[in-house]
Formats: C-alpha cells, sequence, structure tokens
C-alpha cells in the first residue's frame, strides 16, 4: 500500500473570508410581511379562523411575529391544538358566567353540586343506620329467607310464608337495620338503580313508590349527625325523579306548530299553551297521586321533586306553588327536618323559577320563629339518646342555612341583608344565624359592617354554637373584601382579643390562620410580628403545632403571597422561629420549598442583603439536607432549580472576592446536587469572564490571581458532580474561559482523562471533541511536553477507545484532527485567543515543526484508508462510501492537490465513493459542483484538473 | 291476535250533558284480515246501590242489593258482519250524551255503597272457534254549567278546639291541656278548588305526633226497608308532622280526589255528603276530633 504524503493547503483567511462575504443590499420589505398568503389559507379553513385572519389585517400591517397576538400566532390558531384548548377555555369561561347572570344568579353563588361533596364528607358517623323500604335487594331478600329456615316455631314458618308472599305481590315494607354508613350509602345507591330500572321498565307506581319511600328517611332523625349527608343522598334520588318525570311529560308533550301539520317536539323554552291536552292531562295526574300522599314530609319532597312540571300547566304556577309549599314547612315539628326543607324548596327554586324569590324571605321568616323549637323537648331528649351535644347539634344546621341564605342573598340589595340582620337581631340573636349570614352575604356587604359584625358576634348569645367559626367566618369574608379603612384596626383588635383567649388550639389556629391573611394584607411587619408570635406562644406548649402542620403551612403561603419583599419578610423576628415550628422533615421541606419559589418568582433583582443571604441560604440548606438517595428525581430536579435560582438572585456588584467567596460557600453547603454545582460552576466561569470584560483583558497581578482562583474553583469542583457528559462540558468551557482569561497552567490535561471514562452516547461525544479539537488549535504547547502533546493525548486516548462498530465517528474525528493539522500549519491561525500566543508565533512555522503535523496528517490519512478496507463489505458499502466522500472532501477543502500523491488519492476516493452506486447522487452532484466552484475561484489549476477527472456515474 | 280498542277524542275523558262524546274503535287485525259477525258499542251509565252489612245485617246485604237504577243505555251497530282488512281499522263513532226517559245524569263517583259510571262497551262477534272480543272504557261525567248547580260562596268557618269542645270524653281530668285554633275558608268548596284554611297551636302540655285532615264520605242508600247511612274515609292528609311550634299558622291544604268526591248529591233513592275532620295525634296516640260537614259542588 502507497503511503500518502499529506500537504497541507496553504490559505489566506483574510482573502477567503473576504471573496466569501455577500454583498449587502438594503432591505425594502420584510419578508413576515407576506401575511396575504396566510390570509387566503386561512380563508379556507374556515369561518372562526378567517376572522381571526380579518382582525389581523385590519389592524396595523406589522405585528412582532414573537409576541402571542402577532399574526404569525393567529395563523397558528386552527392548526395548534393546545392554543385551540386554550382559546376555548377562555372563551367559554366568560360565557359561562353570562348564562348565569342571565339566569339571575350572582357569579359567587356556589353551586349545589360543590356543596354536596363537602357534606358527605363531613357529616359522618359510625353509629349504625336503618332504611325502611319495600325495595330490598335480592340478596336481602335471601338473608331473610335463610333466617326464615331456621326458625323452628310453626306459627313463624307460617308467618315468614306468608310475609315472603307479600313479599312477591308488592313488597311489604321492612326494615334493614345495623347498616354502617357505606352500606346505607351504598343502599340509597341501589335505591336510585332502581328507580331508574322501574321507570323504564314503564312501572310508574313503583317507581313513585321508592320515591316516595326514599322521601319518607327524611323524617327520620335517629342518627342525627348523618341527616345533612342523608338529605344530600336523598334528594340525589328526587331529583333523579323530577328529571324522569319532567323529560318524559315533555316527551309526551309534542305540538303541532301553527301553519305545519308535523308534530315537534318542545322547545326548551316553551309556553303551556304549546303543550298538548294529553300531555297536561298526565301532568295534572302526577300532581293528583301526590296530593294524595298521606304523609307530610314525603308528600312535600314529592312534589318539589317534580316542581318543575307546573311548566307545563300554567305560567304563573311556580309563585304561588312555592308559597304554598314554603306554608307546608311549617308543618314539620323537627327544626333539623324542617330546615332541611326549606333547603331543598329553594334549591329546587333556584333552578327552576331563579327570579322566583317570594318564598325566601318567609321561609327565613319561619325559621326564626320555629328556631324556638330547637329548644323543646322533643329536640332535648333525642339530643339525650344519641348522646349529642348542642353545639355539634347546631353545626348540622349550617349547611341547609347557609344554602337558604344564599338564595336569599342572592341579587339582592343591600336592604335585604340589612332587614335580615334586624330580624335576626330581633328574634333570635343566634351565633348559627349570625355565622350564615356572613357566609352568604357578599363579602363586601359584609366588609362595609366589620365592626358591627363585630360587636353582634360579642353580644349574639351563646347557644353552644362555638363563636370561634364565627371569627372565622368573618375573617374569610374580610379577607376577600376589605373593610373600610378606618375600621381596619378596630376590628383586628376586637377579634385578636377574643382570639387570643381560645385556649383549644384547633379552634385558635383555625382562626388565626384566616386572619394571618387579613393582617398580611392591612397592616406592616410589626403587626404580622405580633401575631406570629402570638401563634407560636399558643402552638408551642405540648408541641400542639405538630398536629396544625397544615394550617400553619397555610400562615406561611398566606404570608407569601402577600409579602414579596423578602428584606421586609426576613426583618420579621418571628417568621424563622415560625418556620423552626415544622419539626417533620418532609413538612419543613415543603415549606421552604414554598417560601424559594416564591423568591425565585418576586425577587427580580439580584440582592446582596445579608439578611435575606442568610435566611435564604439555611432555607435551601434545609431543602437540601432533605435529598438523599431515596429522593426522586422531580423531587431532586425541582429543589436543585430553586436554589440554583437563589444562586443566580445573589449578586454583590463589583464586589467579586465576596461573590467568589459566596460560591465558595455555596458549593460546600450544596454539594450534593449537580445542577446546582452545574450552576456555581457556570456562574464562576460567568465571573472571570465578568472581571476580564472589566479589566478589558489587560489583567492586572490582582485580577490574574482572582481570574485563576475561578479557574481553580471550577476545577476542582467539576470532578465531584456525577453526570459526565455535564463534566465534559463544564472542562471545555471552563477550558475555554480560562484560556481567555490567559491561565493556562491549570487546565486541559485534565481533559484528557475525563474523555476516556466516556461511555455516553456517542454523537454528543463527537461534537463534543469537535469543539475540543478547535480549542485546541490556539492552545499553546507545553514547551516541557513536546510537541502537540495534547493532540497526542487525544489521539491515543481516541485509539484506545471502544468506538461502538456501527459507527463511523472514529473515522470522522480523524477527518477533523486532519482539518485541525491543516490549520495548524498556516502561517497564521485562524483565531486568537486574546493575548494568548499559540503555536503559530510560538514556532514561526518552523519547518520541524510543520513536518511533524505533515507526518500526524500521513499517520491518520493511513488509518482512514486502512479503515475504509475494513468497511469493503457487501453490507458496509455504504458506510464506506460515506467515510470515502467525506475524506474526500477534507482533502479538497484543507490538503493541497497540487501534489500529485494526493491528487490520485482524491480521485481514487471519488471513485469510492460512488463506486457501489449507495449514496445519494443528488449528494455527488453537490460535491462536484463544490469543486468546480472552487476551481473556478482559486488560481490552482489541478481543481479544474480534478474536477474534469471526477465523472458521475449515473445510478442504474 | 285481533285486539279491539276503544279511542276517546278528549284525552281528560270528561263530557258533560248534551255533548257528544266522540272517538274512534281501533280494531288491529294482526297479519291477516279478520271475519266478524257485527260490531255493537253501547253506551251504559248507572248508579249502583248497595247496602253494607253494618246498617242492614249481611244477609241482606248480599241478598237485597237494590237494583241499579240505569241513566242512560244505548246501542248502536257500528259495523255490519262482514270482513275487516289486516292491519289497523279505525271507525269513528259520536253518542249524544242524553239522559234516558225524564232521567237526570249524576256526575261520575266511585264511592263504597254508592256508584256513579258511564261506561262505553264494544263487542265484536266473532265466527265460531273465535273468541268474541270486548272492550270497555270509562267516560266522566261532570255537569254542565247551564245546569242549575250551585255555586261554592265563602263561608268561612272558625273553630277553636279545646278539652272543653271535646264531647264524648268521659274523664276531662284525663285529657291534656291544649288550645287549636283555626279557620276554613269555606264550608261550600268548589269541587276543582282546594280545600284552603290554617291552624295554629296555641298550647298544648303534651307532645304532638300529628296533624291530619280527614277526608270522609257519607253515603245513604234508601230501600224498601229504610235506609242506611255509612261514612266511610276517603283519604287523609298529614299537615302536621311532629311536635310543631307553638303558636305559627300551619296551613290547612287538600286537593279533593277525582272520582272519588262528586258534588253533594240529593236524590229520592241515596244521598253523598262529604266531611272533614280534623285530627291531632298526641305522642301517646291519643287524638282528638273535629268533624266538619262540607258542601261541595261543581262551580
Amino acid at each position: 500500500m502507497a503511503t500518502y504524503e499529506w500537504q497541507p493547503l496553504q490559505r489566506n483567511y483574510d482573502l477567503e473570508s473576504q471573496r466569501k462575504s455577500l454583498v449587502t443590499e438594503a432591505a425594502l420589505s420584510h419578508p413576515l410581511q407576506s401575511i396575504t398568503v396566510t390570509d387566503v389559507k386561512a380563508d379556507k379553513r374556515g369561518t372562526q379562523a378567517k376572522k381571526k385572519a380579518e382582525d389581523v389585517k385590519k389592524s396595523s400591517s406589522f405585528i412582532d411575529p414573537l409576541s402571542s397576538l402577532g399574526p404569525l400566532a393567529s395563523s397558528f390558531e386552527g392548526s395548534d391544538p393546545l392554543s385551540k384548548i386554550a382559546s376555548q377555555g377562555i372563551d367559554q369561561a366568560p360565557r359561562g358566567t353570562r348564562t348565569k347572570s342571565e339566569d339571575g344568579l350572582d357569579e359567587t353563588f356556589e353551586p349545589w353540586s360543590a356543596k354536596k361533596a363537602g357534606i358527605l364528607t363531613k357529616y359522618t358517623t359510625s353509629e349504625k343506620l336503618s332504611i325502611t323500604t319495600s325495595f330490598l335487594s335480592s340478596a336481602d331478600k335471601e338473608k331473610m329467607v335463610i333466617k326464615s329456615h331456621a326458625s323452628t316455631t310453626v306459627t313463624d314458618k307460617v308467618r315468614n310464608r306468608l310475609e315472603q308472599l307479600d313479599d312477591f305481590e308488592e313488597g311489604s315494607v321492612q326494615e334493614m337495620l345495623n347498616l354502617s354508613q357505606q352500606d346505607y350509602v351504598k343502599r340509597i345507591e341501589e335505591l336510585n338503580q332502581q328507580l331508574i330500572t322501574a321507570w323504564e321498565n314503564d312501572q310508574r307506581v313503583k317507581a313513585l313508590k321508592i320515591v316516595i319511600q326514599s322521601a319518607k328517611l327524611l323524617s327520620d332523625v335517629s342518627v342525627i349527625q348523618f341527616y345533612p349527608s342523608k338529605f344530600v343522598l336523598v334528594t340525589d334520588i328526587l331529583d333523579t325523579f323530577g328529571r324522569l318525570v319532567y323529560d318524559r311529560l315533555k316527551e309526551k308533550a309534542v305540538y303541532i306548530p301553527a301553519g305545519s301539520g308535523v308534530a315537534r317536539s318542545l322547545p326548551d323554552n316553551f309556553t303551556p299553551d304549546m303543550v298538548s291536552e294529553g300531555a297536561k292531562e298526565t301532568c295534572r295526574n302526577w300532581f293528583f297521586k301526590i296530593a294524595s300522599i298521606r304523609e307530610l314530609i314525603p308528600r312535600f319532597y314529592v312534589e318539589v321533586a317534580i316542581l318543575k312540571c307546573y311548566s307545563f300547566l300554567n305560567v304563573g304556577e311556580y309563585n304561588d306553588a312555592l308559597q304554598r309549599l314554603a306554608d307546608m314547612i311549617r308543618g314539620i315539628g323537627d327544626p333539623l327536618v324542617a330546615i332541611y326543607a326549606r333547603c331543598y324548596l329553594s334549591r329546587v327554586g333556584i333552578l327552576v323559577a331563579p327570579q322566583t324569590k317570594d318564598h325566601l324571605m318567609p321561609c327565613f321568616d319561619d325559621f326564626l320563629t320555629t328556631y324556638s323549637q330547637v329548644h323543646s323537648d322533643t329536640v332535648q331528649n333525642t339530643l339525650a339518646v344519641q348522646k349529642m351535644e348542642m353545639p355539634r347539634y347546631l353545626t348540622l344546621f349550617s349547611p341547609a342555612l347557609d344554602w337558604l341564605l344564599q338564595c336569599l342573598a342572592n341579587k339582592s340589595s343591600e336592604k335585604t341583608l340589612m332587614e335580615v340582620l334586624q330580624k335576626s337581631k330581633k328574634h333570635c340573636n343566634s351565633a348559627l344565624l349570625l355565622n350564615s349570614i356572613i357566609s352568604a352575604f357578599k363579602p363586601e356587604f359584609v366588609a362595609v359592617r366589620a365592626v358591627q359584625f363585630t360587636d353582634m358576634i360579642k353580644e349574639c348569645e351563646d347557644t353552644g354554637f362555638p363563636k370561634h367559626y364565627l371569627y372565622r367566618t368573618l375573617g374569610l369574608c374580610l379577607v376577600m373584601a376589605d373593610p373600610p379603612e378606618d375600621q381596619q384596626l378596630t376590628v383586628l383588635n376586637e377579634v385578636w382579643k377574643t382570639v387570643m383567649k381560645l385556649k383549644n388550639p384547633a379552634d385558635y389556629i383555625g382562626c388565626s390562620e384566616i386572619w394571618i391573611e387579613y393582617v398580611v394584607k392591612h397592616f406592616g411587619k410589626k403587626e404580622v410580628n405580633k401575631i406570629l408570635a402570638d401563634i407560636i406562644k399558643h402552638m408551642t406548649p405540648d408541641r400542639a403545632f405538630e398536629d396544625f402542620y397544615p394550617q400553619l403551612q397555610s400562615v406561611v403561603t398566606k404570608i407569601l403571597a402577600h409579602i414579596h419583599d423578602f428584606s421586609v419578610l426576613f426583618s420579621i423576628d418571628k417568621f424563622l422561629p415560625f418556620i423552626d415550628m415544622f419539626q417533620k422533615e418532609s413538612v419543613k421541606v415543603e415549606v421552604c420549598k414554598n417560601i424559594m419559589e416564591v423568591f425565585v418568582k418576586h425577587q427580580v433583582e439580584p440582592t446582596n442583603d445579608p439578611v435575606i443571604i442568610n435566611a435564604t441560604m439555611f432555607v435551601c440548606k434545609t431543602m437540601h439536607d432533605s435529598v438523599n438517595a431515596l429522593t426522586l428525581d422531580d423531587e431532586r430536579k425541582m429543589i436543585s432549580n430553586l436554589i440554583a435560582g437563589f444562586i443566580r438572585n445573589i449578586s454583590f456588584g463589583r464586589d467579586f472576592e465576596r461573590q467568589l467567596s459566596f460560591y465558595v460557600e455555596c458549593r460546600s453547603s450544596f454539594s450534593n446536587l449537580d445542577q446546582v454545582l452545574v450552576q456555581l460552576i457556570q456562574n464562576v466561569n460567568d465571573l472571570s469572564m465578568e472581571t476580564r470584560r472589566v479589566v478589558k483583558g489587560n489583567h492586572s497581578r490582582k485580577t490574574g490571581n482572582f481570574v485563576r482562583a475561578c479557574a481553580a474553583y471550577c476545577f476542582i469542583t467539576i470532578p465531584s458532580i456525577q453526570s459526565s457528559v455535564a463534566q465534559l462540558q463544564l472542562y471545555l468551557l471552563s477550558g475555554q474561559c480560562a484560556l481567555l482569561n490567559q491561565c493556562y497552567s491549570q487546565k486541559i490535561p485534565k481533559t484528557l482523562q475525563v474523555d476516556g471514562k466516556t461511555r455516553s452516547t456517542e454523537p454528543i461525544l463527537v461534537e463534543h471533541i469537535y469543539n475540543f479539537l478547535s480549542t485546541l488549535l490556539i492552545v499553546p504547547d507545553n514547551p516541557d511536553a513536546g510537541v502537540l502533546y495534547l493532540l497526542r493525548g487525544l489521539l491515543n486516548i481516541l485509539q484506545n477507545y471502544l468506538w461502538e462498530t456501527q459507527t463511523d465517528y472514529k473515522v470522522l474525528v480523524y477527518t477533523r484532527v486532519l482539518a485541525l493539522l491543516s490549520a495548524m500549519s498556516q502561517d497564521s491561525y485562524l483565531y486568537h485567543a486574546d493575548r494568548v500566543d499559540s503555536n503559530d508565533s510560538m514556532y514561526g512555522s518552523d519547518p520541524k515543526f510543520l513536518n511533524e503535523l505533515k507526518s500526524m496528517c500521513s499517520t491518520l490519512v493511513e488509518e482512514v484508508l486502512s479503515y475504509l478496507k475494513t468497511l469493503a463489505q457487501s453490507e458496509l458499502y455504504k458506510r464506506q462510501s460515506l467515510v470515502s466522500l467525506e475524506l474526500f472532501q477534507t482533502i479538497v477543502c484543507h490538503g493541497d492537490i497540487r501534489e500529485p500523491s494526493l491528487f490520485s488519492l482524491a480521485t481514487k476516493l471519488w471513485g469510492l465513493a460512488q463506486k457501489h452506486g449507495e449514496l445519494d447522487t443528488k449528494i455527488m452532484v453537490r460535491c462536484l459542483n463544490g469543486v468546480k466552484s472552487k476551481a473556478a475561484a482559486s488560481t490552482i489549476r489541478e481543481y479544474t484538473e480534478l474536477a474534469s477527472k471526477l465523472s458521475l456515474e449515473s445510478r442504474t | 291476535m285481533a285486539t279491539l280498542d276503544i279511542k276517546l277524542k278528549k284525552a281528560n275523558k270528561v263530557y258533560r250533558e248534551g255533548e257528544l262524546v266522540k272517538g274512534a274503535i281501533c280494531v288491529d287485525a294482526g297479519k291477516s284480515e279478520i271475519a266478524h259477525q257485527g260490531i255493537t258499542l253501547v253506551m251504559e251509565g248507572s248508579v249502583n246501590l248497595q247496602l253494607s252489612a253494618k246498617s242492614v245485617g249481611l244477609f241482606e246485604a248480599f241478598y237485597s242489593s237494590l237494583k241499579p237504577l240505569q241513566l242512560i243505555n244505548y246501542s248502536l251497530d257500528i259495523a255490519k258482519p262482514g270482513k275487516l282488512p289486516s292491519g289497523r281499522t279505525e271507525i269513528p263513532f259520536e253518542i249524544p250524551l242524553k239522559a234516558k226517559g225524564n232521567k237526570e245524569l249524576y256526575e261520575t263517583y266511585h264511592g263504597v255503597f254508592v256508584n256513579i259510571q258511564y261506561s262505553l262497551k264494544v263487542d265484536m262477534k266473532r265466527p265460531l272457534l273465535a273468541k268474541d272480543l270486548q272492550k270497555t272504557c270509562e267516560f266522566i261525567v261532570e255537569y254542565s254549567d247551564k245546569d242549575k248547580a250551585e255555586k261554592a260562596k265563602p263561608k268561612p268557618v272558625q273553630f277553636t278546639i279545646s278539652p272543653e269542645t271535646l264531647t264524648n270524653v268521659k274523664e276531662k281530668q284525663n285529657v291534656p291541656k291544649f288550645k287549636v285554633k283555626g279557620k276554613l275558608e269555606s264550608a261550600v268548596l268548589c269541587i276543582t278548588k282546594p280545600l284552603k284554611g290554617e291552624l295554629m297551636v296555641e298550647q298544648c302540655d303534651t307532645q304532638i305526633k300529628s296533624i291530619e285532615i280527614q277526608l270522609v264520605r257519607v253515603e245513604t242508600c234508601g230501600c224498601a226497608e229504610g235506609y242506611a247511612k255509612d261514612a266511610t274515609e276517603i283519604q287523609n292528609i298529614q299537615i302536621a308532622d311532629g311536635d310543631v311550634c307553638r303558636g305559627i299558622s300551619i296551613p290547612i291544604f287538600m286537593i279533593f280526589p277525582r272520582l272519588f268526591t262528586c258534588p253533594t248529591l240529593s236524590t229520592n233513592n241515596f244521598k253523598v255528603d262529604f266531611e272533614i275532620n280534623i285530627v291531632i295525634v298526641f305522642q301517646d296516640n291519643h287524638l282528638v276530633t273535629e268533624n266538619f260537614p262540607i258542601k261541595l259542588t261543581r262551580f
């Protein structure tokens, strides 16, 4: 095999770059202005896009394409599913509220569905419940049969058989006892299902029976603390029933529009005169049937359930019906049952006729009048039997009362509030009522009368309804709406006086959790500090804080939500002690994360406030220390991000030394987190570049030392990073940085060792090596280590490195090294690091040096060629062609083809590349054109010759 | 399988004297044509009286049931013997509603001892080996307004119930102290309007379990041996459940059930009257009842 002598092409970089630079031309039209084209497209796409596009047309001729409102964004509108969804979301939100307000509801009106879940979770019981129904599931019937077999006496048997007969007939009413709450809920669910099945099977009577029996459950107060939940469950059945009846009637009530003979189903906003006589009759029958239900409570509930059906009969029926039903509730003796009945009435009322309100005030009046029933013997007996205290009993009223007042307050004026207040003051100044009033009415109403309310809370009779609930509710209101300025302090003083005296930590924290937001919102750090101190004082005895982490956390969150200035925040003396109360690791970390999130978000300008630094450092350390081997990746990432954010936000301005020492401190504190270390190294590099900029490249001894310290910092830190890819990149970066700062003594050797270790994905490595090679160009040789010590070292490592056999990266790297060597043999290099003498000036094109380079080149060329030979297998032809083309290009660009051996090598390679026809002809053509243009531009006539010699083999 | 049905034009099936009862007879012959030996339609209306065992004795009640009073009896041939095609056939008809002879049409009423019923009956005679088909359909008769019927006029009734007003109590000291005041809006009521009123428990020493409104019919049948008068409950509506609040007015509200009530009726042979009972049930299941006769009218 012939050896090929490499002869680098001598190049004049200045000349080349001059030639390459294009002629500049003034730009007259903006490339993005061709919006009209987009418009045409958008027109086709659909009306929505069209409208958008028209909007764009109307707007000014050019809009910043990066802003989301720009033409690009709108032209993407139709195609990008995410933005589509987002825009829909935006579209729908206001529409939803609009329809609601058309319905006559406040925007703040909390729908029942939202309340339901809350009630179900709040009012639970471990007591045994019972259901009275004739619609048992089959499993239960079997159970009964088994029981009957067990009974021995003849009479028992006979009776049981008779009972079973009854069962088959129509299902006798039976009571199921000893149900747990889950069972109970399941049963009710079953009833609901049975109702639907019965209805679908046209068993209307059975359906009605199920509903009546369900409604009857509501008259039973035997497990009273479960009553609100029971109400929710049972009214679900009733709602289902109401819907079924209404839908069926509507389906039945086809009408024939004037002028057409075809029956049509009713529109949604039909009037009674459109309803057919048959449907009206059926509807009347329903009401007749229900009116004959013997018992009051089922009769009431079932009628309310199908209240909506009155719309088939008369227009003005709602109002009368609602008032009559409201009066009917007076007959219910049990106050709890009665208030829930009122709740259901108002609930259905607001759905079917939101404008009708005449029944609400009487409902409320009735409640006030009958409130005394709470103290009646019946109720007291029930409570005594069930061992329930008055305060808990009263809380059972809240959901219903809240709802009633919410309906009352809906779209009402301040006058209504005043009326309600006066009435409740007059009749029963009860805490329960006041609580519901505060929570039901608009916070603005309440806020304006904050002082009045505090007085009322103070005065209201303590019938057992805990007052701290009141303060809590009031707090919630005042947080939402600001009381007048002159009242703010008075209110706080009044409230806090009482809150401070709360003995039970749970009650106390419940209140203060709410009120802290009020304080933070309206007062300065002095007050906040005071409150925090007070909370600490209350929470510390018996380590009470351990039970209230969530509340304490929410206190912190609320403070953070309003105080964004961290110098203020940390100057609150009690803040850090407060944080110290979180003694459970996970909670503490959670809180720390919170703090840091806010810090990262709101600390816009870098700071050097020692207080902030110290405190945040402490917080960060806590987070950092929580990371261990078991920490999830996401968690680790999040913490790293937060800490990195903190580091970025600390700046000492021109005091670089302090900055560096801060980084040193950080390194020692956060040594476990790769990402933080990376951030630190980046920052230090940044710092040294900053230094360079400040001294304008002329390092004095002092700055030189400092920069060297920075470099040292980097090179010491890098090895402790776990990710080798990150390590490599940082090495290179730090190396380049150090080089720019003229401190070459410290650096790159280490890089070499790292290379060997890498087993990461090769493309990254190859990229890295390319980058590294171009850096090597300007790295001067170490006089002690011989010519091109670094490059040789690198080549050795590459040689020994286990490349993946599927790829040709090794050879590709070699071709790049060839290019580098060619560049190195130029008289003057393409680029220099400022104030660093590269090899060109060091050796001054010493022939010895050049020869050294040449011999290295030749070796490399041989390497590549021998590698090419190994690829001479049919399945590897494609790779062979690629590599040979690569080498060919390198020769053409960097080699001197005037050298005959190189010339012939080039032609051979070209032939080899084409030999198997594995390459895209287009690539070859492009390549050939490249050579031709080079020939045209250059004075070297061999290019022309070469070009003529290269032939394109048309592909078969 | 062939089916026979009567469809009335009016959905609520309510007719007044002099009106035309319009409708159609629907025959669904199934897949094949159907042969018949004539279809007849009969309109019937009668008052059925029965004596209660309680008032006249079991034996007599069984045997001497009074002869039903025919108010109306028409018969007409709808179709001559022949064949009906397969599928559905509708044969329309109309019959004027008019009393027989000099009789009077009473309102439909379903009671225990007195029943006033009107019906249409269609009969399809069929040849051998096929069952005759028959279908009956009840329709409802109401007084027409040109009748001399009495109009309801407000006649309020105030009442007070207390131990003193009770009449059949022997030991007054056992009765708890209580006082219930109230009023009925009227004792003469239109049958289509609800019974309204209110009552208020002013005072009651013992707990109340329930307050109910009972609607009672009083049916009187006259016959050769004399007459029988019986009161039975039609419906019972609870208006208060549990120990109600004292001093609050509780609404009395009851809708008169259709068919089971009719305007108060008095004829030579029988009488139908209605009464209202207000029943107060105490915790110990003792109850106090106050009776109010009422008069129902159509208008």
